[in-house]
């Protein structure tokens, strides 16, 4: 692992709870992918899908979606 | 290679037409001396005569103050009335028929310069004024030639000079009492710190409860200095140097504001700093920073020659610019091949210039070949960018400065004006004086809440970390008392966004009853807050890093839009979204593509149509996807990935949060170079050292808050020959993409070419109208006042919803205080300017502010040594005990490195753009009796790196 995933995790979650203002998970999804697509080096995007692949109980629903929707 | 000299604005003497222009549309015509002139109604006698060439003899009138009427020099005689009025307190009528110069009015005008001149020391020649004493002026101008009183009257020449203040000196014996000081600190400065005291022939002026003017409540702004018409009050460097012979028309390198200064030098020597009074951004007004704190740019510390090494325990070894770029090329290259393309990038800085910023990010995207540009407004504005862009279409402040003057409400969240934007926060003062209505809402009790003469209405103490959940509660109250700008919002805004967004802010939780828990502050302010801000005619809003410095700080700043256009407040005079930006070039640095993720104008990578255009233009393959953030390129940098970095004036060390993981970052890098006017805390991690230029010595422009771009001039040559865009190009060119300009004229030429909302700036047009406020373009050839007049930037206005998420950063049982931070009015930032400079007199160590009650029970008193410890670190600073601060919230200041403010910031940063939560830190706080472990390893290091320079250095 290139990067510190802990954070990424961390920051991704924050991102998902500012979005969180409706209870629609897919509509959640779709802005927290359109904001990590436009803000993160793919690097960053790559690392998070990876990390999701194999422990994708540990994210937030919302989040999970979200990381299949990564343009990496 | 030293700037186009043909470039210099030189001025003579500024203008004064005896008192302030009148704002009116009606004109009335009059003649003077036979004379005819048109001039707005409202006009005084006085000024219509300057403006029509006719100069009357005055002594207390100056156009930047209020007439006064008491010198009893500018006296003029009007046909068909009687006596002798003040043309300064007369004020124009339609066919009044004037005459400046009669027999009679000379002879009056004689006696009243004889009585002046009988109680003053006749030492001219001597006088440090000489050259440019209004006294004598007017003395020669009335034809004065004898004093039938004798000197050897009662007289004030014995009077003691007071030089306490390092930058100028007060001596009495020289002064008239013509009331132009207490004047201009009253009108102009707004602190009142100066009075007449006594009367008649006792008269003197006084600093506070006569005291020196170090001890008093002078906060060294100068504007007294500025008006004073003798030597009463002068520059310590006029006394020392003598009259300048010529004055460069520039712009202020601290804060935001952009305040333009009249240069004022000998041959290569800056005798004085004044204040312009053609300033658009500052009308003739300034602070002691700007006006004062210039001696950084001569200090002994200047590093003036480039040096490398080749590990960071090695001493330095100075070389030519030749081999230092080539040494930095080559290093970089290495990581490239080594590590890959991406493994390097740069970070540019607010502190430089447009055309310097924007070369550092094509170097980036064309040289190194990625996107790893980012720039220290990461760390301060860029939740402005986000949340502004996203809501109303574009990063940036809505108004002018002015704008200011027809506020009815004015809002101030999470900023402190009178200490880090002091002359703007003198013109809301002025406003505030005229009856404007204010709320503060900040955790801590800053100047404005009561100061002399304003005073807040409402003071919405919040927690620290609870902005989100305040703005909710207050626009709650807009929405659910009916007090929303229905028309406004049916017509300007996104109707599905505003329907959304209007059923999550009524919902119960965001009500002020609900959020008072959260923030601590009573309902009921918060709602008759709402009202007064709602129900003004022109509401605006201002704020600062207290706003963007949070981990919601873009929801934040989308939440005050969100208020802002519920309650109709943008798109003319007096209203609006104000971020008031930190440092002199924060808007221009992110104007010009400095994000990681967008091209100049802030277009994003991923707009195709964009990326095309410069590829056209550049002349190479621009990848559209986004690169690393500073925060990220240190992670990166600690898992090995992450390898040079080129660093444009900042302090990433000192300035950044977390200090020991920035550290960590830095050290584990390859090659640092850092491009720097002083050795650094950074530096101290350095391989390269490029010697940076002041703004004293380069030309080129500085964006402020009001997006206003305003030239910097170079009045003197770069003390290390290279100018910093020039550094650069070489960088570049020596890294295998070339970059020639002859000038930074040609910078913004291509900045202009490439960017639409640049595309009618030019350096011929801001010669000729002194500044320009972007967007200017062919639609609005002058430069754009207010923003979003008739429609928002993005088309309609989109209301986000904000939900309240509260950050990691709380308090409990081993950090139970939250600490905040903040600024004092004379140091800047982190002190590398000033702190090199007499105003570190002002303020010569950071105190961490604490409530009695906080201390007591600690048993920490005030003066005494303090821990204070968080997650992230622990640092030792002195105790400052004051209710300024609520219970549970420590406050303190980053002027110093040895305070480590940043060891025990956290590395927690806002959700959308990284930006570091200064604002609030979980803490504990206890007596001790030494330094901590990092502060103690911080001096030691510190001695360190002064050994490893090399000796042949200058200075």
């Amino acid at each position: 692992m290139t990067v510190n995933i802990d954070k990424l995790r961390k920051m991704a979650e924050q991102i998902t709870a500012n979005m969180a203002y409706t209870d629609d998970q897919t509509v959640v999804a779709s802005k927290v992918a359109d904001h990590l697509n436009r803000f993160w080096d793919p690097r960053m995007k790559a690392a998070l899908r990876d990390y999701a692949s194999a422990h994708s109980a540990e994210l937030s629903p919302a989040l999970r979606k979200a990381v299949m929707q990564l343009d990496v | 290679m030293n700037g186009n000299m043909d470039n210099f604005y030189q001025v003579g003497r500024e203008h004064d037409y005896g008192t302030p222009p009148a704002d009116s549309e009606n004109s009335v015509s009059l003649s003077i001396d036979g004379a005819r002139i048109t001039v707005p109604e409202g006009t005084s006698v006085l000024r219509a005569a300057a403006l029509a060439g006719r100069q009357i003899p005055k002594l207390c009138a100056v156009e930047d103050l209020s007439a006064f009427g008491s010198c009893r020099l500018c006296l003029v005689e009007i046909e068909g009335r009687s006596g002798y009025p003040a043309a300064c307190t007369t004020l124009v009528a339609e066919g009044m028929a004037i005459a400046t110069q009669t027999p009679r009015l000379a002879e009056l005008r004689r006696n009243v310069m004889e009585l002046y001149i009988s109680d003053h020391p006749l030492d001219c020649l001597t006088c440090p004024a000489n050259g440019d004493c209004e006294l004598q002026d007017t003395a020669g101008a009335v034809g004065l030639r004898e004093v039938r009183y004798g000197y050897q009257g009662a007289n004030h020449l014995a009077a003691e000079t007071d030089a306490s203040s390092p930058y100028f000196s007060f001596d009495p014996s020289r002064c008239i009492v013509c009331s132009r000081c207490v004047r201009a600190c009253d009108e102009q400065q707004g602190t009142f710190a100066l009075t007449v005291d006594g009367r008649g022939f006792d008269s003197k002026i006084a600093a506070s409860q006569d005291q020196p003017f170090l001890d008093s409540e002078c906060v060294s702004c100068g504007a007294c200095v500025k008006a004073c018409p003798t030597a009463t009050l002068t520059e310590k460097s006029v006394i020392e140097l003598g009259q300048p012979d010529r004055a460069v028309i520039t712009t202020c390198a601290y804060c935001g504001v952009g305040c333009s200064f009249r240069a004022e030098m000998q041959g290569d020597q800056l005798v004085r700093m004044v204040p312009n009074r053609d300033g658009h951004a500052n009308h003739g007004h300034s602070c002691v920073k700007g006006r004062f704190a210039f001696g950084y740019a001569n200090h002994p510390d200047r590093i003036t020659q480039p040096m490398i090494r080749e590990s960071i325990d090695q001493a330095w070894q100075a070389v030519s610019w030749e081999q230092a770029i080539a040494h930095a090329a080559a290093r970089l290259k290495t990581i490239q091949n080594h590590y890959g393309p991406k493994a390097v990038g740069a970070i540019s800085s607010s502190r430089c210039t447009n055309e310097e910023v924007y070369v550092v990010q094509k170097m980036v995207r064309t040289a190194f070949g990625n996107n790893n540009v980012d720039t220290c407004a990461r760390v301060c504005h860029s939740p402005t960018g986000y949340g502004l862009k996203t809501t109303l279409g574009q990063s940036s402040g809505t108004q002018t400065f002015d704008s200011v003057m027809a506020a009815d409400v004015i809002i101030v969240i999470g900023a402190n004006p009178t200490s880090a934007h002091p002359v703007f926060a003198s013109q809301m003062k002025r406003r505030l004086r005229q009856g404007a209505k204010l709320i503060v809402a900040d955790p801590r009790r800053i100047d404005l809440v009561e100061s002399p003469h304003t005073r807040a209405d409402f003071h919405l103490q919040l927690q620290p970390g609870t902005n989100v959940a305040l703005i909710n509660a207050l626009s709650h109250t807009v929405i659910s008392e009916g007090l929303e700008d229905t028309d406004f919002v049916a017509s300007r805004c996104d109707t599905e966004a505003y329907r959304t967004w209007r059923e999550f802010i009524s919902a119960e939780r965001n009500s002020p009853e609900a959020m008072q828990g959260i923030t601590g502050v009573p309902a009921e302010q918060v709602r008759a807050a709402a009202r007064l801000y709602a129900g003004a005619g022109n509401g605006a809003i201002y704020y600062g890093l207290g706003v963007t410095e949070h981990s919601q700080g873009s929801t934040m700043v989308m939440g005050i839009a969100n208020l802002a256009m519920a309650t109709g407040n943008f798109g003319r005079a007096g209203v609006g979204v104000n971020p008031l930006r930190g440092q002199n070039n924060v808007q221009g640095s992110c104007d010009m593509g400095s994000f990681p993720h967008e091209l100049p104008g802030y277009r994003h990578l991923s707009d195709r149509q964009t990326r095309q255009q410069f590829e056209q233009d550049w002349q190479v393959v621009i990848d559209p996807q986004p690169g690393y953030r500073i925060p990220n390129m240190f992670d990166a940098a600690i898992n090995g990935e992450f390898m040079g970095l080129y660093i444009q004036g900042e302090d990433l060390a000192q300035s950044d949060p977390d200090t020991q993981h920035v550290h960590a970052a830095l050290g584990a890098m390859e090659c640092v170079i850092v491009q720097d006017l002083f050795l650094n805390e950074t530096a101290k991690f350095a391989h390269v050292f490029l010697p940076g230029s002041s703004f004293l010595e380069k030309d080129g422009t500085y964006t402020n808050a009001e997006r206003r771009i305003s030239p910097v001039r170079q009045v003197m040559p770069p003390l290390s020959g290279m100018a910093e865009w020039e550094i650069t190009c070489a960088l570049s060119t020596a890294m295998g993409y070339p970059m020639h300009y002859a000038h930074p004229s040609q910078i913004m030429d291509e900045v202009a070419r490439l960017t639409p909302s640049f595309a009618g700036v030019s350096y011929a047009r801001l010669e000729q109208q002194g500044s320009l406020q972007w967007p200017c373009n062919e639609t609005s050839p002058n430069g754009t006042t207010f923003m979003h007049v008739d429609e928002f930037a993005r088309g309609k206005g989109l209301f986000v919803p904000t939900p309240y998420v509260e950050t990691d950063e709380r308090s409990n049982s081993r950090y139970p205080l939250l600490l905040t931070t903040g600024r004092v009015l004379s140091q800047y930032n982190v002190g590398a300017q000033t702190r090199r400079t007499p105003n570190q007199q002002y303020h010569v160590e950071d105190r961490i502010e604490i409530h009695p009650s906080d201390a007591e029970v600690r048993g920490i008193t005030d003066g005494s040594w303090v821990g204070v410890k968080s997650r992230a670190g622990e640092t030792v600073l002195r105790a400052e005990l004051t209710e300024r601060v609520q219970p549970g919230v420590l406050y303190t200041t980053f002027h110093h490195p040895q305070s480590g403010a940043n060891v025990v910031t956290t590395e927690n940063s806002d959700w959308a753009t990284n930006c570091p939560e200064y604002k609030v830190t979980a803490v504990q706080a206890y007596p001790v009796n030494q330094p901590s472990a990092w502060q103690a390893l911080f001096q030691q290091q510190a001695k360190q790196q002064e050994e490893l320079l090399p000796s042949v250095l200058p200075g």
